[in-house]
């Protein structure tokens, strides 16, 4: 019934999908969901089976990019590579998801997280405020200056030859 | 731009991008949207973000996946784990048992070893910067554990595991990555109730041969080495070799499971 390994197959899928979209490299998201799936097990315990499974993996997932992205800061100078700041897209990626890595490694983390919970991930605001253990109020304000944002860098990109005129 | 509604409007237009109104607001704001163009152009790009958001990247939800990130193998290490803490008293007895009855396991460092012994005079100097670093001892700390392992298996090209030697009173307190002769090497620091701490160094070794214990002493430090493809390990401990011989017997055995 409650068989974590097989649960937890089921929502890889979109964990592994929002952790690329927000890290920009396969490597680091990579890194991220496996670290949120052992951190899932070893916390088994502590999942009630009438909580959704989604949200939960979510807030772990959060929790410790939040962390990684604290620690990463600190030693910045001496271990550059280890989080990206601009992407690092394979060239297999595409052209799109490369055009969409660089402007979503612009914005800052806090609108990042909101804008793909609510527009790749689906999560209502509700469920994102609780993700983020942050107020609703709060998680519509980032998600209004994040769009904001993404689509002046996104306008900017795919039409480089106006920005350049003006 | 000073109309009145703006603001309430703004967190609900979201709402309607989202499709997340009821049919009642859903079409009040669409009557609004009529007349306000600037706004109907935001929704229709907010709506074309999350559109191209997930054509991008919906095909990394379905890529192959690669291993460590099965739940089902991480399940299997997790449950490998917990039972190698309660065999590992046994395995470290058998273990002992065995070293003195053959003789085998332990030998003598011999000048003209080599590899390891390279290793250990590394791990010996890496042990004596770091052991008395007060504020920066680790550069990942232990509550970071499985990020530490996932790193360092990263950047040394192999699965690797940090043993556990909470039965033996040290617990880890964290890791680094280092230099060795421009390959790289992990660095994992424990600590007991006195602080008195001992580091376990690693790094790749293709050396083939059996698994034997060797021992460097130098100024009041143990330094217990062995190879054991993938890797070379030196634990380093301020303590007798005895003492020190029993923290990397229990520290193979827990590796070997």
């Amino acid at each position: 019934m409650n068989d974590p390994q097989r649960l937890l197959l089921a929502e890889l899928p979109g964990l592994r999908q929002y952790a690329r979209a927000l890290t920009g490299s396969r490597e680091d998201a990579d890194d991220l969901v496996q670290d949120c799936l052992e951190r899932a097990l070893s916390r088994w315990q502590l999942y009630r089976a009438e909580q959704q499974l989604r949200p939960w993996l979510f807030t772990i997932m959060h929790n410790l990019f939040v962390s990684a992205r604290r620690r990463a800061a600190k030693r910045a100078s001496v271990e550059r590579q280890d989080w990206p700041p601009a992407s690092v897209s394979a060239p297999g990626d595409g052209l799109a998801v490369a055009a969409l890595d660089r402007a979503l490694a612009l914005l800052p983390d806090e609108q990042r997280t909101v804008l793909l919970l609510v527009g790749l991930e689906g999560f209502s605001y509700a469920e994102a405020a609780r993700i983020l253990d942050t107020p609703i109020g709060t998680v519509i304000s980032r998600l209004s200056r994040g769009r904001q944002q993404l689509r002046e860098l996104l306008e900017a990109a795919d039409s480089p030859g106006l920005r350049r005129v003006r | 731009m000073s109309d009145p509604d703006r603001d309430i409007a703004d967190a609900e237009l979201h709402s309607f991008a989202d499709d997340a109104l009821s049919p009642e607001r859903a079409a009040a704001v669409a009557a609004w949207l009529a007349a306000h163009p600037a706004e109907t152009a935001a929704v229709a790009a907010w709506r074309a973000q999350n559109a191209r958001l997930r054509a991008a990247y919906d095909a990394f939800a379905t890529e192959p996946l690669s291993a460590r990130l099965d739940p089902r193998r991480l399940a299997a290490a997790r449950r490998r784990r917990t039972l190698g803490r309660a065999a590992l008293l046994a395995a470290g007895l058998a273990l002992f048992a065995i070293g003195f009855g053959t003789g085998r396991l332990l030998l003598p460092a011999q000048p003209t070893a080599d590899a390891g012994r390279t290793l250990a005079v590394e791990a010996m100097s890496a042990h004596r910067v770091y052991v008395t670093e007060v504020r920066h001892p680790v550069e990942v700390p232990a509550s970071e554990e499985a990020h530490l392992v996932a790193w360092l298996s990263r950047r040394l090209g192999q699965p690797l595991k940090v043993p556990d030697l909470t039965e033996r009173g040290y617990r880890l307190i964290g890791g680094r990555l280092l230099p060795s002769n421009a390959q790289p090497a992990a660095h994992f620091m424990y600590e007991d109730a006195g602080k008195k701490r001992l580091t376990l160094y690693l790094r790749a070794s293709s050396e083939p041969g059996e698994v034997a214990f060797r021992i460097l002493e130098e100024a009041g430090f143990t330094a217990v080495y062995w190879l054991d493809r993938p890797f070379g390990y030196a634990l380093i401990a301020e303590a007798p070799r005895d003492i020190a011989l029993g923290l990397a017997r229990a520290i193979h055995a827990q590796l070997e499971q």
